[in-house]
């Protein structure tokens, strides 16, 4: 048994327990020391990821191949940035304590199983894992009644779409006999061999999966857990478990259930078309900048399903390339939103932004890089994520997704304009309390990604290309 | 790389660019950072003109096919290369746009008082967006120069606008990134039929049959509302009027233009079948667009938005003469968006004149201007003339020209054109006795000063290109006769051919 695959996710796990140790014993505060063991940790993992060899593990449970590495590094990039964004703001905001690294560890060791994961039971373990830690640091400003009903919201529902996916993969096992994908895929590529359990089963792991994404039907937690948890928090929601519930998606799709292409071609559309409207139809009236992430985020969610729902490498290309501009984007937006403080307090009303061009002219700037990157404009970043999802749709033919998207884009535009307007054109309210370091540091380096991608976008889209291709073998 | 060994147009894109990045590295008082962004901007964007000159003598006006030349591999595993190059369509739009930039500098020299630093960083980001759209040969190139003109647009006029400067921001905006994302699309679906985005190799390729209607339809949304045609103008009053002067020059001058630019570089050339089965469309809407929007600028009572109409109407003639295929037709349509680019942002130029001293743009407020201001009285009527289309002004060869072209498809829509000209001398003339002819209407009216220095030398320009243009306007068209006659050329083959492919 190969278990020195694994080594990224071991180290990580061994490190999380050890940092929880060394966190308990001593008696002063070891909140920062924790931190930054847990970006320590995070950056071994990296380092570990590169390094690993390709192939199967623990019984064929387990795999690592080039589209795990390319996943596992987005997300060890996503929780690192999410942490350094946290830790100042939690410390201002008085919820400073060394579990949080401890749990985002976790999380992103149950992130990186699920990448890897090659059966339904070790899905089912990587997707728990991640779940377990988020639901505890939604509720992590436990003082604050927002934050708990959050924190219940995302346990309530996350349960749900956990027995949904659980019940899917019994239905599968039951009708095909196995839970590992490659003998999924074996069996289901003869047509004869499909039921119509093996789909049912299918469709909830799906609903399961769509939960996670916080694709349209399964987003109604999105916006309350978005507002309701600490910014800190949401910042981190927002980036590496997206990435690593798509990858996942990815995976299940292309492997084990490859032959039902036409059924979860369905499910995809209608999942990618309702996203993409709803998350541009519902952040037009919102008032908090929370909630309105929240809704643009299930819009994005829907463009990134677009290259899936079309499938084949450049559909999933499209995929991968949408979700590594959109996390960066978002992570350089979420560090904007953790400067919002005022006088000591957090602030989070899109009004309190007004006027912020004048009174910080660089942050500003990159929150209306930001903006106009997600609502597409060339030449910024997310005009590439959306040319390389909308490509392989016009490729497909399947026009609906294409024009609805285009359509969609131009309808949200309006909502990421209406923050440049406040920013810009709105008399200005008293400046924004002192920027953070870590923060100012992870927004001008997602700014200058956003902005210069444009140069030089051939090393990740030829990432992207290899990762499809380990991938689709 | 081209034939003088030098990336001009390359350097003519992102010169604004290295000038824009080191006014925002300037640092000190809110004077001294004011006053440096003004000077560096107004010399970046002068060495821009002063480069683009280059364009004017060393162009090849015998040679059809594009000119200048520069290649760089982007993304080669799609087919995208970055591809620069000028034909004789194009060049002269490079010129205008970096003629007017150091002209809008000039003019918001005083008027703009307030974060004159992101002010002039926005002009010259419009510039590199403007001058790299008429020069990129790659449609993806083009697609993101095309959009970028949005965003220092939307600022200019969101932040230093007038009143309703926020509707109007916003109104911009949307319409055109509505359009745009649609033709988006239709790029997309050009890229994958043909597995290349240049566009010369477009133009080579033949849309088939069948995508033509769609793919026409997803461009003209764009350019139409760039244009912009009726009933896709609303925005374009509400832009004009509340963008600060100089951003109305750079609207009228050079964005409008970039519409009437498209229809010949995608729709003509790639789209020969879809573009004359919807001619009949584009002719009604235009006509539509010539009578309606000047009799709306009849009744206006803002002298900004009588000019943005009549703008409306102008650019109805240059659509006639697009979609009438013929030589004077085309030739006459590159004349007028040339002129009316000079024109209209002169007359905004004079608008804004009047609005730095009296901070009113009512036509009422005003009467006897040409009494106290003889300079300005004169230079402004110039400009009323050139707009009306008085022979030996600018106006009249393009206009003349699209008549003659629209004669040759129907002696109707010549007819409809003709209209156009007898009503815009209506308005122009109306608006230009109640101004500057009459009793002085108020004692405050004595006490405004006549143009200064800065003014002349901001009209100057204008002025004898006016002239230039309406005296001798062979020195202009000699640059466009050889590649419209071939843009005629392609058309009619590729035409003949589907004709020929069509008769069973």
């Amino acid at each position: 048994m190969n278990w020195t695959l694994a080594l990224p996710e071991i180290a990580l796990a061994v490190s999380a327990m050890a940092i929880l140790v060394g966190g308990v014993l001593p008696r002063r505060d070891t909140t920062f020391p924790a931190h930054i063991a847990a970006l320590g940790a995070l950056l071994l993992a990296a380092a570990l990821t590169l390094a690993q060899d390709r192939g199967l593990a623990f019984g064929g449970q387990y795999v690592a191949d080039g589209f795990s590495t390319f996943a596992k590094l987005l997300i060890l990039f996503g929780a690192a940035a999410g942490l350094a964004l946290a830790q100042e703001w939690n410390a201002r905001q008085g919820i400073a304590r060394f579990e949080f690294p401890v749990l985002i560890l976790f999380a992103t060791t149950g992130m990186m199983v699920m990448v890897s994961a090659h059966d339904l039971i070790a899905l089912y373990l990587g997707l728990e894992l991640l779940s377990l830690p988020l639901y505890v640091i939604a509720a992590f400003d436990r003082d604050n009644p927002r934050s708990a009903e959050a924190g219940l919201k995302y346990f309530v529902l996350g349960a749900l779409a956990s027995g949904l996916l659980l019940y899917g993969a019994a239905l599968v096992y039951g009708f095909a006999g196995t839970t590992r994908f490659d003998r999924l895929a074996q069996l289901l590529a003869d047509p004869a061999r499909v039921s119509a359990g093996v789909v049912a089963g299918m469709v909830f792991v799906l609903a399961g999966l769509a939960f996670k994404v916080a694709a349209v039907p399964f987003h109604m937690w999105t916006p309350d857990v978005y507002e309701g948890a600490p910014t800190s928090v949401t910042a981190f929601f927002a980036a590496a478990p997206k990435v690593a519930a798509f990858a996942l998606l990815a995976r299940v799709l292309t492997g084990p259930f490859g032959g039902l292409e036409a059924q979860w071609q369905q499910v995809l559309h209608l999942a990618a078309l309702g996203s993409m409207v709803l998350g541009a139809l519902a952040a037009l009236g919102q008032q908090n900048i929370k909630r309105l992430m929240a809704y643009s985020s299930i819009g994005h969610v829907g463009f990134a399903l677009i290259g899936l729902a079309v499938g084949g490498e450049a559909g999933l290309r499209g995929t991968l390339l949408y979700l590594a501009i959109y996390m960066v984007m978002t992570l350089g937006v979420f560090g904007v939103l953790l400067c919002m403080r005022r006088g000591g307090r957090a602030v989070e009303g899109i009004g309190d932004l007004a006027g912020l061009g004048r009174t910080d002219p660089a942050l500003a700037l990159a929150m209306a890089v930001f903006m106009f990157s997600m609502a597409g404009v060339p030449p910024l970043a997310g005009f590439f994520g959306k040319l390389y999802a909308l490509l392989p749709a016009v490729q497909g033919g399947f026009w609906t997704l294409a024009v609805v998207g285009v359509l969609a884009s131009v309808v949200s535009a309006y909502y990421y304009l209406r923050i440049v307007k406040v920013m810009y054109f709105d008399a200005p309210l008293p400046a924004f309390d002192a920027r953070p370091v870590a923060v100012s540091v992870v927004v001008a380096g997602a700014g200058l990604f956003t902005t210069f991608f444009f140069l030089f976008p051939a090393p990740l889209i030829a990432a992207a290309q290899a990762a499809v291709a380990a991938l689709m073998g | 790389m081209n034939a003088a060994g030098f990336p001009l147009l390359s350097l003519l894109t992102f010169l604004p660019l290295a000038g824009a990045a080191i006014i925002l590295t300037v640092r000190g008082t809110a004077e001294v950072v004011a006053s440096n962004a003004r000077w560096t901007a107004l010399w970046t964007s002068l060495l821009v003109f002063a480069l683009s000159l280059v364009l004017w003598f060393e162009f090849d006006t015998a040679h059809a096919g594009f000119q200048f030349e520069e290649r760089l591999n982007w993304l080669p595993e799609f087919g995208v290369t970055y591809h620069m190059g000028v034909d004789g369509i194009s060049v002269l739009f490079v010129l205008l746009s970096a003629l007017l930039t150091p002209l809008c500098i000039l003019a918001s020299w005083e008027s703009v008082q307030t974060r004159v630093r992101e002010y002039m960083v926005a002009f010259l980001v419009l510039e590199t967006m403007m001058i790299g759209m008429f020069c990129a040969l790659d449609m993806l190139i083009f697609y993101i120069f095309f959009e970028g003109v949005l965003i220092p647009m939307f600022l200019i006029i969101g932040i230093w606008g007038g009143p309703r400067r926020v509707y109007a921001a916003y109104k911009f905006f949307l319409y055109t990134f509505a359009g745009s994302v649609l033709m988006l699309l239709a790029i997309l679906a050009l890229w994958y039929g043909a597995g290349t985005t240049s566009i010369p190799a477009l133009m080579e390729w033949g849309v088939p049959k069948g995508w033509q209607h769609l793919v026409f339809l997803a461009f003209f949304a764009s350019f139409a509302v760039k244009v912009p045609m009726w009933p896709l103008h609303t925005w374009l009053p509400d832009a004009h009027v509340e963008a600060p002067t100089a951003g109305s020059v750079i609207l009228a001058g050079v964005l409008l233009k970039m519409g009437g630019y498209g229809f010949l570089r995608f729709s003509l050339p790639m789209l020969p079948q879809a573009s004359a089965d919807f001619a009949p469309l584009v002719f009604a809407l235009s006509v539509v667009a010539i009578v309606y929007t000047s009799l709306v600028a009849l009744a206006q009572t803002d002298m900004k938005k009588l000019i943005a109409y009549s703008s409306v109407a102008h650019m109805g003639i240059v659509t006639i003469g697009v979609f009438s295929f013929n030589q004077q037709g085309l030739e006459g349509a590159l004349f007028q968006m040339l002129s009316h680019g000079i024109v209209s942002g002169a007359l905004f130029l004079c608008v804004g004149v009047l609005y730095d001293r009296e901070h009113s743009r009512e036509i009422a407020r005003y009467g006897g201007i040409a009494k106290v201001l003889p300079a300005y009285a004169l230079v402004f009527m110039l400009f009323t003339m050139a707009s009306v289309a008085l022979p030996g002004t600018a106006g009249f060869p393009g206009e003349f020209l699209v008549i003659l072209g629209a004669w040759q498809v129907s002696p109707w829509l010549a007819l409809g054109a003709g209209v156009g000209m007898i009503l815009g001398a209506a308005y122009m003339l109306l608006l230009y006795r109640r101004i500057a002819f009459g009793p002085i209407t108020r004692e405050g009216l004595r006490r405004l000063a006549d143009l200064s220095p800065r003014e002349h030398a901001v009209f100057a320009p204008l002025v004898a290109l006016t002239l230039w243009m309406g005296i001798a306007p062979s020195s202009f068209t000699r640059f466009f006769e050889a590649s419209v006659a071939q843009l005629l050329a392609q058309h009619q083959a590729a035409f003949a051919l589907t004709r020929l492919a069509g008769v069973p």
